[in-house]
This record gives C-alpha cells, structure tokens and sequence, in this order.
C-alpha cells in the first residue's frame, strides 16, 4: 500500500500515451488538461476544458461516436471524473471500440489545495469502471506495467479504462488556450476541414 | 383543450422526421413520456445512435463531442432534467457550440404533482440565464417549425436553444 502511487505524472502520462498525433484527445479541467497540453503543445488533436466539471467522459464519448474511424483518448483526473461517474455506465452499454479513458488518479483535488479525493479513502475507479461493463480495466501503479497499459489503450476491441495512480507532484506546467471556442474551431479544421 | 398526458401523437412522428431530415444522428435521452415516440424512433432508427443518459448534463456534453467529429445531435429530456444540466452550459457557452434540446414540461399548466414545479418554472430562467435561446411550443401545429427554428439557429448561426414543448401542448400527468 505504501507503494500504489510512486508514479510521477509528468513521467507516466507521456509513458502510456505515446505519440499522441494520430489520436483524437479530450481532457478533463486541471491537471489532466495540463498534462496533455504539455504532450501536444496543445495541438489541434486536443480539446482540454478548465471547467465544466465532470463532462470530459461524456465529451470524449460523443466524439467517439462521431468519429468511430478514429482513437479517441479521455485523459482526466480522479475528481473530475468522480463528480459523473455515471457516465462510465452510459459508455459501458455503447462499449465504442474506438474510445480509451486514462484517469490519472492522484488521490487529490490538487487545483483547490491538495484535499483528499474519494480515491484516496477506499473508493476504486477501476473497479466501478468494471462494474460499469468496461470490457478492458487496469489499474497501473507501477512502472513496469506502462507498456501494458500503453498497449490496452491503443489496442483494446472495445473500451478500455486505466487507473493510473500516481503519487501527487504536480502536472507540467504550460500555457495553453482557454478559449474553447478558438479550440473548436481549430479542432474541427484539422479533422473536418471546416469549422 | 390539454392533451391527453403521454398520448403520442401526429406530430411526434412528425418531429422524428424533421429531425432526420435535418440529419441529426445522435438522440441522447434520459426516459420521459412525452418523448416516448422520439426515443422509441431513434432506437428503432439503424442510421442513428440512440443513447440513454444516468443524467442529462452528460448529453449537452455529448452533444458538443459530437459537433467536435462533425455530427449533428439533439438532446431530448424533461424540465426536470434542465437543472441537472447548468454547469455543463458552461462548456456549450464558452465554446458556442451548436446545441439543441428538446425539452418536456412538468410543472407548468394543469399540474398535480408539486415536486414538478420548482424546476418547471426554473427551466426558462435558467437557460436563459446561461445564454440559451428558449423557445416554446404550446399547439401541435407550432411543433416542427419550432424545432426547425432552432435547428437552423444553432447549425447555421452558432446558437444553443431549448424548445420547450408545454404542458398545455404535451398534458398533465393525472396523480
């Protein structure tokens, strides 16, 4: 137990996700956002929220069902994620081939000061996913699982859900647009051709 | 003269029509009677995906996923369902995406069940309050060009609309 979060985001995050260009990719506000900016200089393939809590699942969902010609990666955080578990029930019935969740789980609400999440008092992500009928679960907390995880969020034939558990350094720091409308826009050229 | 409640009419068929033929494609629901013929056409319907919510907040963020890929989305749920929804606005707001709901009334004229009515007069102030374009349907003629309004205002002007469709048109549930 004193070992499940001695991974370090900055680290694992970009471990498990790989390259991210040939990804569709849909972030939950705070850490999760900041990770994935860092990994894509905050590309046209990213769409991060700074609010709207708890919708990042549900987003990555609708764009799933869009697009099922593409991968599409939810990386969010054990909070956001929390505040609408739910809709790992709705993704369970629809189980799209082509979504993969990341929930990088440090325990914390570190965008408020470091509170103690659920997680951090028993509550299992992993488990609620499996029980939501998440055909493909894993949780990581060590690093030679990496390549598996890698491996199930790529290539999984059905949805696939990794709790990483990480310890609580903070995410990389970057700069990246809060004008979600300029990333709509941006998002839907490069993968449509129109705005 | 109020509808028979939950009675599926003409133009509930109607409005599935108008909808395809506006090519929407995905009908994200949380159960509701008024809607019953939608929701049973949108399942039935192979060219569409028919999605049941746990709460109606995740279909206004599914519905901005699905303008994320290029689709077209109506999200169907009852007033009640408005104030699970209001934080979520935040995302179709900040980043003016197209959005349509169709929405049931509780709460408003004839009803018998007063857990219905907070939110029943809430719904118009709150979506307006979050930058939504709120408009009403009272007869079955008003219906399909209604929704036609908001379809062309949230594809073609960047606008999010709720059409309320009212109790006077969709009738009160007899407690």
């Amino acid at each position: 137990m004193s070992d499940d979060r001695s991974l370090d985001r900055k680290k694992a995050v970009p471990a498990i996700v790989g390259d991210p260009k040939d990804l569709l990719i849909v972030c939950g506000l705070a850490g999760a956002s900041k990770d994935m900016a860092h990994l894509t200089n905050d590309g046209d393939n990213i769409f991060t929220m700074a609010g709207a809590m708890g919708g990042a699942t549900a987003l990555g969902l609708g764009l799933a069902l869009s697009r099922p010609d593409k991968k599409v990666l939810v990386v969010t955080g054990d909070g956001e994620l929390l505040m609408n578990v739910g809709t790992l029930a709705t993704v369970g019935i629809l189980k799209p081939a082509n979504l993969s969740i990341l929930c990088v789980d440090n325990g914390h609400y570190g965008e408020t000061g470091y509170q103690e999440s659920h997680t951090q008092r028993g509550v299992n992500l992993e488990l609620i996913a499996q029980g939501s009928a998440i055909p493909n679960t894993r949780t990581i907390d060590r690093e030679e699982q990496i390549p598996e995880a890698k491996k199930i969020l790529r290539d999984s034939n059905g949805t696939s859900f990794i709790l990483l558990k990480v310890n609580t350094e903070p995410p990389p720091s970057i700069k990246r647009s809060m004008d979600a409308t300029e990333r709509k826009v941006a998002f839907r050229r490069a993968l449509l051709g129109i705005a | 003269m109020i509808s028979e409640y939950g009675g599926q009419e003409t133009w509930q068929e109607d409005l599935y029509s108008l909808l395809r033929s506006n090519d929407v494609e995905l009908f994200c629901y949380v159960p509701d009677g008024g809607h019953k013929t939608l929701i049973n056409k949108s399942i039935e319907d192979p060219e569409v995906i028919s999605v049941p919510l746990t709460t109606e907040e995740e279909g206004v963020a599914m519905c901005a996923g699905a303008h994320l890929g290029g689709t077209k989305s109506v999200l169907l749920m009852q007033s009640s369902g408005v104030g699970n929804c209001v934080n979520m606005f935040a995302l179709i707001k900040n980043g003016q995406f197209p959005f349509v709901t169709v929405v049931t009334m509780r709460g408003e004229f004839g009803e018998m069940n007063p857990w219905q009515v907070p939110m029943g007069q809430g719904v118009q102030p709150v979506v307006e309050a979050m930058g939504m374009h709120c408009l009403r349907a009272e007869t079955p003629k008003e219906v399909s060009p209604t929704v036609q309004a908001a379809l062309d205002m949230a594809y073609k002007s960047n606008q999010s609309v709720a059409v309320l469709l009212t109790q006077k048109l969709i009738g009160a549930k007899p407690f």
